[in-house]
């Protein structure tokens, strides 16, 4: 670090005004960023470490205002500069990118011209030249057919497709400072790989300094030279991407390590240590002995849907399907004859990218879409038969239930939690009456960990945590034979994941149920399912004993997939050893 | 996008075809018999049977509605039982009074409205804010026959800026030649300023009365649209990327919060073009609706017959074009076309 840091943030502190008065968000931050040097801030939700970045930038909220300290951009004073010089800076010399690529472009502007707005603005280009720019820009952020992509709006392309445009965006002004608020989260693991290396060789070529926002250890350490964790507002440990991943000092730093699902750990492993102990104490049921009867067998399972207004394909075939004459009516197989089986109180996990077919497949199990061909067998009962409508009104819906992704958007915003665990026994449970209804509540509460006094709160007044808990206890309710979890973790924190895999792990033991796992991420289904299933545009490509796929994958999509899934140059055995003499 | 709205057009046929049902049974079911009413209260019950033959109304329901499609194929609403005018006529010379008066209306509610629910938005809690809302709510909670008469006791008996309310022009000036309909458009195209004078001293006031009752849904459906799209997080973006605060108001976020906009102006002008019967009784105004109202009060079927049926197919017009203005607007939509 040579002379005066590009960035030098002192002491900030950032409050909001909130309705229950004042909230600090960041207490006295301190960041420095050299010139060419990439930084990330790591933490949970709620940590402060988008708050800092939008204090650099200055773009708080109303209500948020940075109250002490200073914030130093190559010499300028960004905390008491005035807004027109603040505008020049933004998108010039410190750029942004945001999380949720597709929702951070203007919907209904062409992606060509919101790029040709900043340019623009910034004086970078003429008007007789900007959309050769603009494709120029679109181009660099390996865009193929740029001149053809420019005329796309948002809609029209795909997730990773959306976020080069946000990359491009932000550097088509070629600013020296660049500000990545956790540019892949919900982005696939493939396409957070190739985001990632090209956000790291157009800055490294143009000699940027970055600041990596991230709730993902893994993907700080491998992209980044310095780590900093910050906790409630607070930065708990800042050192070298390697010092942070080998030897974390502060606690905090050690629990998030912990919770991050990764290859050679345990599901006990990954709750902090005085936790540990105590959830390895549940009951057991017996595993039943005797032979191997399927609960569910799928077979030669097919999803169609008609081509048109189809997710999942690349919004260039729709369009090139628009402009030409009308297109035959032709179908799209989702998914495309897939075979497997479930045992009694086993755990199969669904992997596969966006629009592989693997929530199609999940939904047709759960009987809520209809199949094309095929037969489900539940139990030696064709469920595929019945109709999705006729389904929900059977005794076999008590059956099958599931878990879904987002615990806040599953869950009636006007129900209390305790209502929302009562409503499948009230529908087709045989417990009757109010105080009875209640005991069951209470019963499944405590099974699930969430406090009684929680009950009566609606969900925008619990924790993710607490959603979630809410969300598997109303699954459980009816107490089903296969619970179907779709990516019931994706939306919370790590140190949150860490404990709700537990819990379905206990819950699972103890109730012996079947889980079907979809999810995207292999080190997180390789920690509660036995098997794994690993499916590629409809198909299953692979298929096995979690440990034998993970260690040695037989399918090339397969390897790729584990490929994708940042690892740290710094070897993870030398890591392991000495955190885990120090933890025991 | 040609596609599309043909697509969309053929949807509207079998609107229509409901639209000419129910015109024709509602007209049926309405209390009172046009047969007793059109013989006066002298008439013995042969010759309220013999009114009752000549039209038509003796024979079984599918024949009449067969005759009356026949009509209405050849542009044939019947005759007004009370004025003994064909209906075609009496309608097309007052829908464009009618439509002249909303339209002239609803753009100014536009132009004061629209600009006021941005700035209310964008200084959210400001004196404009605040503003907004009190306009919004006054303009709501005021009848039109009350605000009517208050600008024409203001503006008329005691400033004496305004022309005394008795219609479209005044006994002086004489009505351009008909074109559009619409006088302002017509005077213009005449050439006639002294008419178009005319016409605009009448038209504003009554207008003035539609637009500050339209104000409030327009001015707090652009408001709230605007705040959600304000936080959005492509408008973070562009304020990230350094974009002038106009290109991100106007361009980033003004034109995503047009939709809900759009669908309220339909609404609006609908609600307006049937409703503003008051407006045109206070100020003497040939428009369709005190027509409609009157010829409803003396079982007069065929232009209340004839009115629904223009409004009902000028709704499904409007809706048409709404749809339209959401394609072009919104290139998402066109895509489910």
């Amino acid at each position: 670090m040579a002379g005066v840091p590009l960035l030098d943030v002192r002491d900030l502190t950032v409050e909001f005004q909130t309705r229950r008065g004042t909230v600090t968000a960041v207490r006295n931050v301190d960041i420095s960023v050299a010139k060419g040097e990439t930084v990330a801030i790591v933490g949970e939700s709620g940590s402060g470490k988008s708050v800092t970045s939008y204090a650099v930038m200055r773009i708080l909220d109303r209500a948020g205002r940075i109250a002490e300290g200073s914030v130093t951009f190559g010499g300028i004073d960004i905390r008491h500069a005035d807004e027109d010089d603040m505008r020049n800076l933004r998108g010039r010399e410190i750029s942004m990118i945001f999380q949720n690529p597709r929702a951070a472009l203007n919907p209904i502007r062409k992606v060509g011209r919101q790029i040709e707005d900043v340019l623009l603005e910034h004086v970078k280009a003429t008007p007789s030249e900007v959309t050769d720019k603009a494709v120029e820009i679109l181009d660099q952020v390996k865009i193929a057919r740029p001149r053809e992509r420019y005329h796309a709006y948002p809609f029209e392309l795909s997730g990773g497709m959306c976020q080069r445009v946000v990359i491009a965006l932000a550097l088509a002004c070629r600013p020296q400072l660049l500000i990545a608020d956790e540019p892949t989260t919900g982005l696939d693991v493939t396409t957070q790989k190739t985001v990632m290396d090209l956000i790291v060789e157009l800055t490294r070529e143009r000699g940027m300094s970055t600041i990596l926002i991230t709730h993902d250890l893994g993907l700080a350490a491998t992209y980044c030279d310095r780590v900093m964790v910050m906790e409630k507002g607070n930065v708990v440990e800042s050192a070298t991407a390697r010092a942070v991943f080998t030897e974390p000092s502060h606690p905090y730093t050690r629990k998030l390590m912990r919770a991050t699902p990764r290859p050679g750990v345990s599901l006990r492993d990954l709750l902090p240590e005085d936790a540990s102990g105590a959830a390895s104490a549940v009951t057991k049921l017996p595993v039943a002995a005797g032979e191997r009867k399927p609960l569910l067998t799928v077979e030669k399972l097919v999803k169609e849907y008609p081509r048109k207004g189809l997710e999942g394909i690349g919004g260039t075939v729709k369009k090139l399907l628009r402009r030409g004459p009308v297109p035959e009516p032709d179908t799209f197989r989702a998914v495309d004859g897939i075979s497997f089986e479930i045992d009694r109180g086993e755990s199969v996990g669904l992997v596969g990218e966006s629009g592989c077919g693997k929530s199609t497949t999940s939904t047709m199990i759960m009987r809520l879409i209809d199949k094309t061909e095929g037969t489900i067998l539940f139990d030696g009962e064709d469920i595929g038969e019945i109709p999705a409508k006729a389904f929900a009104r059977l005794p076999l819906r008590k059956r099958i239930q599931m878990v879904f992704q987002d615990p806040t958007d599953s869950l009636n915003p006007r129900f209390t939690a305790a209502r929302a665990i009562a409503d499948p026994i009230l529908r087709l449970g045989d417990i009757k009456g109010g105080a009875a209804v209640r005991a069951r509540c209470e019963e499944l509460a405590r099974q699930v960990g969430l406090p009684l006094d929680l009950l009566d709160r609606f969900p925008h007044q619990l924790s993710g945590g607490q959603k979630a808990r809410v969300g598997i206890a109303r699954a459980i309710a009816l107490k089903p034979d296969l619970v179907i979890l779709d990516e019931p973790t994706a939306a919370l924190d790590v140190s949150v994941q860490a404990v709700v895999l537990n819990l379905l792990q206990d819950l699972k033991e103890t109730l012996g149920m079947s889980y079907l796992f979809v999810s995207h991420d292999l080190n997180v289904v390789r920690l509660l399912c036995d098997r794994v299933i690993v499916m590629c545009a409809g198909k299953i490509v692979e298929e096995g004993p979690t440990e034998r796929v993970m260690s040695a994958p037989e399918a090339q999509y397969t390897r790729d997939l584990l490929a994708a899934i940042p690892q740290p140059k710094f070897g993870r055995s030398e890591s392991e050893s000495p955190r885990r003499a120090a933890t025991s | 996008m040609l596609a599309t709205i043909g697509k969309r057009f053929m949807t509207v046929i079998p609107t229509l075809i409901g639209v000419v049902i129910v015109t024709f049974l509602l007209t049926r079911v309405l209390p009172g018999d046009p047969a007793v009413y059109f013989a006066g209260p002298a008439a013995t019950p042969q010759s309220i049977a013999e009114i009752r033959k000549t039209l038509g109304l003796d024979r079984p329901l599918p024949e009449q509605f067969a005759r009356y499609v026949g009509d209405l194929a050849k542009g044939d609403f019947g005759n007004s039982l009370s004025t003994g005018r064909p209906v075609a006529t009496e309608i097309t010379s007052r829908l464009p009074a009618s439509a002249e008066l909303t339209l002239f209306g609803l753009i100014m509610s536009l132009m004061i409205a629209v600009p006021l629910g941005i700035v209310a938005a964008v200084k959210q809690g400001s004196w404009v804010d605040h503003t907004c809302r009190v306009v919004a709510t006054a303009g709501v909670s005021l009848p039109v026959f009350f605000t009517g008469l208050l600008l024409v006791y203001v503006f008329y008996y005691l400033a004496g800026w305004a022309p005394a309310p008795v219609g479209r022009l005044d006994a002086f000036a004489t009505a351009p030649p008909q074109v559009t309909g619409f006088y302002l458009i017509d005077s213009l195209i005449a050439g006639d300023l002294e008419t178009f004078r005319a016409s605009l001293g009448q038209l504003l006031l009554p207008a003035l009365t539609l637009a500050v009752f339209s104000l409030a849904p327009i001015a707090r459906m652009t408001r709230a649209s605007m705040l959600a799209v304000l936080s959005s997080d492509f408008v973070r973006t562009a304020r990230a990327s350094g974009l002038k605060g106009r290109t991100v108001i106007i361009t980033y976020a003004f034109r995503n919060a047009m939709l809900p906009v759009v669908t309220t102006l339909g609404m609006v002008f609908s609600f307006l073009l049937g409703a503003n019967v008051l407006v045109e009784k206070v100020f003497a105004w040939p428009g369709i609706g005190s027509y409609a109202v009157e010829a409803l009060l003396q079982s007069d079927f065929a232009p209340v017959q004839g009115f629904v049926l223009t409004m009902a197919v000028l709704y499904v017009v409007l809706n048409l074009l709404i749809d339209i203005l959401y394609g072009v607007i919104d290139p998402r939509v066109r895509l489910e076309g």
